[in-house]
């Protein structure tokens, strides 16, 4: 194997990554708690008296039920297509096959700006009132392939003869599809699902250009931020949001093993 | 009874006909998710390269649909704008290489070093900030670099001057090779984890010490995991207005920034900022030609 200093010093840049990766994380943590209505370091006083004002401000409430609603609905397309897309090429062999996967994982590879753009130009082609549903139809089209990526490799990994078994045992295509397919991608389809959902919540560039006046949650904050506004507030949104987001994640690797980025499969 | 029997034979005999037929299968499956990408992404893309062939009217602003490339002459003829586009591909690129030469140690160390149990805990805790809000990790950065911050009182207590890098070039390399090293770390840890162990061996047994397996055997099998996680840092830093306009300074504008300003508002001018959008969409749709080419999609 590596000589022992090639590993000691793996070792020292391996922890050194997760400080760097970890350490402003931590950091935005504790101003949640800051006294002072001053963003400066050293934190001398603590509190929590920014947590009532922060979670009671009627801005705030709105923006997070239209990041709640977006979300919700964004994944509800997205496992549909998602895994559409997925039964229907993970086994397929056909032209074009590689075009589709490559058309999936589009809206993701592309610069936001570019996404967020062109949904705005073609909604004003079509003279559409920018409001929920184009935010919804702009977070589905990059959710998609997290739930297709979550599944494929899901499916990939379920051996067909089970589906066979069933089928020769005189089960139906629904009656298979119910008792033997699901019960295998179910947990690919709750951590797709919940990633999807965390990526729609927290998404901004492409949400700037299809939300018009509306804000969801991470615009609300951008304006505040930008403008240096209500920080204090901003910040124990910051915190209940950093809170919120493990959740989704532990779960969704929890349920799966290997992991690739688009995916925890 | 009759009618229940009966829907149940129409429900085998759709079964029937799907099963011998299973291209109707996968075409029924198919069209609702690729009809979707084509009728609202692929015709968005198409309208964004339409507009940014258009013009608008300067005493009204209305959008006038006459055919001309007077927005790209007007790029490219600006001093201005051609030093935005550069210094965001040059930013994008840099960030790119620091990711991956900060991520390889880490992702080796991961796939070929680190047991099971501490592999695990370390995959962990790279996908925990890869998920948690990018806004509010940015948000981190703009307040650890400020003039009263973190960094800057840290550097006091070791006795060296401030750094008072917020707001500036340096900053956004810094902030973007933070928020975006995850996704280099992931494809590069899959990568390398699939190198069988006998390729190893095989290079030692024929005499290669362990520079030469590191770069003859290793860093080619890991480059797709590499340009991979490229796609992701390149892309995501060349599309960006949010961290330029909070930890940028003066000269900092992005593409995004100059898209942002003049796409949206009531002073906007749609086909101007489309056809700025195109640009890196032209940029990047080389890029990913290229990179499918040597792979990469698989390890996404």
């Amino acid at each position: 194997m590596e000589r022992r200093a090639t590993r000691v010093g793996l070792w020292i840049w391996t922890v050194l990554v997760v400080l760097f990766l970890h350490i402003p994380i931590v950091i935005i943590v504790l101003y949640a708690f800051n006294a002072s209505n001053i963003q400066g370091w050293p934190i001398t006083d603590w509190t929590t008296r920014w947590f009532g004002p922060a979670i009671h401000d009627g801005e705030m409430q709105d923006a997070l039920i239209l990041s709640l609603k977006a979300g919700g609905l964004a994944t509800l397309f997205a496992l549909v297509l998602g895994s559409a897309a997925a039964f229907g090429l993970a086994r397929a062999r056909f032209f074009g096959r590689n075009a589709i996967s490559f058309l999936f994982v589009l809206p993701i590879a592309l610069p936001g700006i570019i996404t967020g753009m062109a949904l705005n130009s073609f909604f004003t082609f079509w003279h559409q009132s920018f409001g929920l549903w184009t935010i919804v139809v702009g977070h589905a089209t990059f959710c998609i392939v997290i739930v297709f990526n979550n599944v494929v490799a899901r499916l990939r990994r379920t051996p067909t003869s089970l589906t066979e078994a069933s089928m020769d045992l005189g089960a139906d295509g629904l009656q298979t599809f119910r008792y033997v397919t699901l019960p295998a991608i179910s947990t690919a389809l709750v951590s797709g699902g919940l990633l999807a959902f965390a990526l729609s919540f927290d998404e901004v560039i492409v949400t700037t250009f299809t939300a018009g006046a509306d804000n969801t949650l991470p615009i609300w904050i951008f304006g505040n931020i930008r403008l240096g506004q209500e920080l204090p507030e901003v910040n124990v949104v910051v915190f209940l949001i950093l809170l919120l987001t493990i959740v989704p994640v532990t779960i969704a690797q929890r349920l799966t093993r290997e992991s690739g980025i688009l995916r925890t499969e | 009874m009759a009618s229940t029997s009966a829907l149940l034979d129409n429900r085998r005999r759709l079964a029937a006909i799907v099963w011998r037929r299973p291209w109707l299968r996968t075409a029924a499956l198919l069209v609702p998710p690729v009809g979707w990408m084509l009728l609202l992404y692929v015709a968005a893309l198409a309208a964004l390269f339409v507009y940014a062939f258009w013009g608008i009217d300067v005493f009204t602003t209305k959008v006038v649909h006459t055919w001309n490339l007077d927005n790209f002459r007007e790029i490219f003829e600006s001093g201005a704008f051609r030093g935005v586009i550069w210094r965001t591909i040059w930013i994008a690129a840099a960030v790119t290489a620091t990711c991956a030469v900060i991520a390889f140690p880490f992702a080796y160390f991961m796939a070929r070093v680190a047991t099971p149990r501490v592999r695990m805990v370390l995959f962990i805790l790279v996908l925990l900030p890869l998920w948690s809000s990018y806004l509010v990790r940015v948000y981190a950065w703009k307040v650890i670099l400020a003039q009263d911050g973190v960094l800057n009182w840290s550097l006091e207590k070791i006795g060296l001057p401030a750094a008072n890098i917020g707001y500036s070039n340096t900053a956004m390399w810094l902030v973007f090779t933070y928020i975006w090293l995850p996704f280099m770390i992931l494809p590069v840890y899959a990568a390398l984890e699939r190198i069988p162990h006998s390729y190893i061996e095989a290079s030692r047994d024929l005499g290669g010490r362990g520079l030469t397996t590191l770069r003859r055997v290793i860093l080619p099998l890991a480059l797709p995991g590499v340009v991979a996680g490229s796609i992701f840092t390149f892309s995501l830093t060349l599309g960006d207005y949010i961290t330029p306009t909070l930890v940028g300074g003066a000269g900092s504008t992005f593409i995004g920034n100059v898209v942002y300003s003049t796409g949206l508002g009531s002073a906007g001018n749609l086909p101007f900022a489309a056809a700025f959008a195109s640009i890196p969409l032209v940029v990047m749709g080389i890029y990913l030609v290229l990179a499918k080419r040597s792979g990469a999609f698989e390890a996404l």
